[in-house]
C-alpha cells in the first residue's frame, strides 16, 4: 500500500488551519474539474484531492492520519501500525463529501470504506449512476463507421464490501459519420443500480485523432492541396484523397492559392446529414534548379507583364 | 476459447437529437423544477412556448450534465454555472482555433 501525502496534494504545511485546508482544497478542486480542465490526469487528481479533503477536514481523522509523522514520503510503502486509530472514533461514520467510490486503498484501510456502508444503510432503491468516457478515433473510422472495444475502469464493491475499481471492456459500434465532441448514449452500461433499480447509463464523447491530411470541422473535412502554378493557371485534372480513397477532380483554369473546392458528400456524413470535403488550393512556386529553367521565369517575366500588387499603390 | 464479441449499438446524440422535458428529466437524473431555473438563467434555450412542446438539443443535455456536476463538486449556483459553461464554450473553440493555427 502506498502512503498519500494529503498535505502536499492540497500544497499545504502541515500545521495549516482548518480555514487553510478548505481554500487549498477549493482551490485545486477548481483548478483539477474534470469539465474544467484539460490536463490529461485532471480526473485523479481531483479524486486525490477529494480524499485528501475528507481526512483534512475532520479533526478527528486528520489527528489520527498526522500519527503517522512527517517523515512518510506520498508513493512510498506504508502499512499501519497495529491499533493506530486507538482512542479515534470514525470508523463507519460516513462521508460527507465527495465521491468516495474512487478513494485509495490508503484511504480504505485507514478509515473504512463508509461509501459502501452508507449505500447499505440509507439508500434502499436508487437507479447506478452515469459513466462518462471520451474515446479518440481516427478520422478514417469516423467517416465510416467502425467497432471499437475499449476498456473503462469502474468502481464495484467486492464481497466484502470494499471499493475497487476493476476494468470494464466493452465493445461498441461507432456510427457512420460521427463528428467531433458528438456523444454516444448507451443505455444501462454505466453504474449498476441499488436495490435491484436500473443501471446508470454511459455516455462516450467522439474526439478524433490528429491526421496527417484531413482535418474535420463539424461535419466537413478540410483538406490543403498543394499544386503548380501551370495547374493553377491551365487548369488540370487532378487525383486528390479523400476519407474514402482517392477521386478525380478538375482544378479549373486560372485558380489562385486559398481557392477552395467543395466535393460534396465528401465528409462526415449521416443517412441525413451531408458532410462535404473542402480542397484549399495552395500554389508552390518550383525553384529553378539551372540556367535553363531561370531562363524560363526571365521569359515569362518579359511576356506576361503583371503587378499583383496594384491595389497597393506601389 | 474465443471471447464473444456483442457490439453495443448506442444512440447518437448529434444535431438532429431533440427531446423533451421528460425525456431530458430522465436522462440527466434532474427535476423539471431545476430544468425550469435552467432555462430562467438563461443556460438553456428549448425550442418550443410551453413546457409540453419544448424540444431540447443535445447541447442542452450535455450542458444539464455539466451544471449538475459543476454545482455538486465546486457548489457553484446557477448563475455561476451559466458563467462558467459560456467560458467554458468559448475556451474550447478558442483551443480549437489554436490547434489550427
Amino acid at each position: 500500500m502506498e502512503y498519500k501525502d494529503y498535505y502536499q496534494i492540497l500544497g499545504i504545511a502541515r500545521d495549516a488551519t482548518q480555514d487553510q485546508i478548505k481554500q487549498a482544497y477549493r482551490k485545486v478542486a477548481r483548478k483539477y474539474h474534470p469539465d474544467v480542465s484539460k490536463e490529461r490526469d485532471a480526473e485523479a487528481q481531483f479524486k486525490n484531492a477529494g480524499e485528501a479533503y475528507e481526512v483534512l477536514k475532520d479533526p478527528e481523522k486528520r489527528a489520527a492520519y498526522d500519527k503517522f509523522g512527517a517523515n512518510w514520503r506520498d508513493g512510498q510503502d506504508f502499512q499501519p501500525p497495529p491499533n493506530w486509530d486507538a482512542g479515534f472514533e470514525f470508523r463507519g461514520a460516513g462521508y460527507t463529501e465527495g465521491d468516495a467510490a474512487g478513494f485509495s486503498d490508503f484511504f480504505e484501510s485507514l478509515f473504512g470504506h463508509g461509501h459502501a456502508d452508507r449505500q447499505r444503510q440509507h439508500v434502499f432503491k436508487m437507479k447506478g449512476e452515469d459513466q462518462h468516457a471520451k474515446i479518440i478515433i481516427s478520422l478514417a473510422d469516423a467517416y465510416s463507421g467502425a467497432k471499437q472495444t475499449l476498456t473503462l475502469t469502474r468502481p464495484a464493491v467486492d464481497d466484502s464490501g470494499h471499493v475497487r475499481t476493476t476494468p470494464h471492456r466493452l465493445h461498441v459500434v461507432i456510427p457512420q459519420g460521427i463528428t467531433e465532441g458528438q456523444r454516444i448514449r448507451l443505455e444501462g452500461q454505466g453504474l449498476p443500480g441499488y436495490g435491484g433499480s436500473p443501471p446508470g447509463d454511459l455516455f462516450l464523447e467522439i474526439a478524433f485523432q490528429e491526421d496527417r491530411l484531413f482535418h474535420a470541422e463539424k461535419r466537413d473535412i478540410h483538406l490543403t492541396l498543394p499544386i503548380t502554378p501551370w495547374e493553377a493557371a491551365l487548369g488540370a485534372p487532378l487525383t486528390v484523397p479523400t476519407l474514402g480513397g482517392n477521386v478525380q477532380v478538375k482544378i479549373p483554369p486560372g485558380s489562385q492559392s486559398g481557392k477552395k473546392l467543395r466535393l460534396k458528400g465528401k465528409g462526415l456524413s449521416t443517412g441525413s446529414q451531408r458532410g462535404d470535403q473542402i480542397i484549399t488550393l495552395y500554389i508552390v512556386v518550383p525553384e529553378p534548379k539551372n540556367e535553363e529553367q531561370r531562363n524560363l521565369y526571365a521569359t515569362m517575366a518579359q511576356k506576361m507583364p503583371f503587378n499583383p500588387r496594384s491595389e497597393l499603390g506601389t | 476459447m474465443t471471447e464473444q464479441k456483442i457490439y453495443i449499438q448506442g444512440v447518437v446524440l448529434n444535431e438532429e437529437t431533440r427531446c423533451t422535458l421528460t425525456d431530458l428529466c430522465r436522462l440527466c437524473g434532474v427535476t423539471a423544477e431545476l430544468i425550469h431555473d435552467m432555462i430562467e438563467e438563461g443556460i438553456l434555450s428549448p425550442e418550443g412556448h410551453s413546457p409540453q412542446e419544448w424540444r431540447f438539443t443535445f447541447i442542452a443535455i450535455k450542458r444539464v450534465q455539466t451544471a449538475v456536476r459543476l454545482q455538486h463538486d465546486l457548489r457553484i449556483n446557477l448563475p455561476g454555472c451559466a458563467l462558467a459553461l459560456e467560458l467554458l464554450e468559448e475556451l474550447e473553440e478558442l483551443r480549437r482555433l489554436s490547434q489550427r493555427s
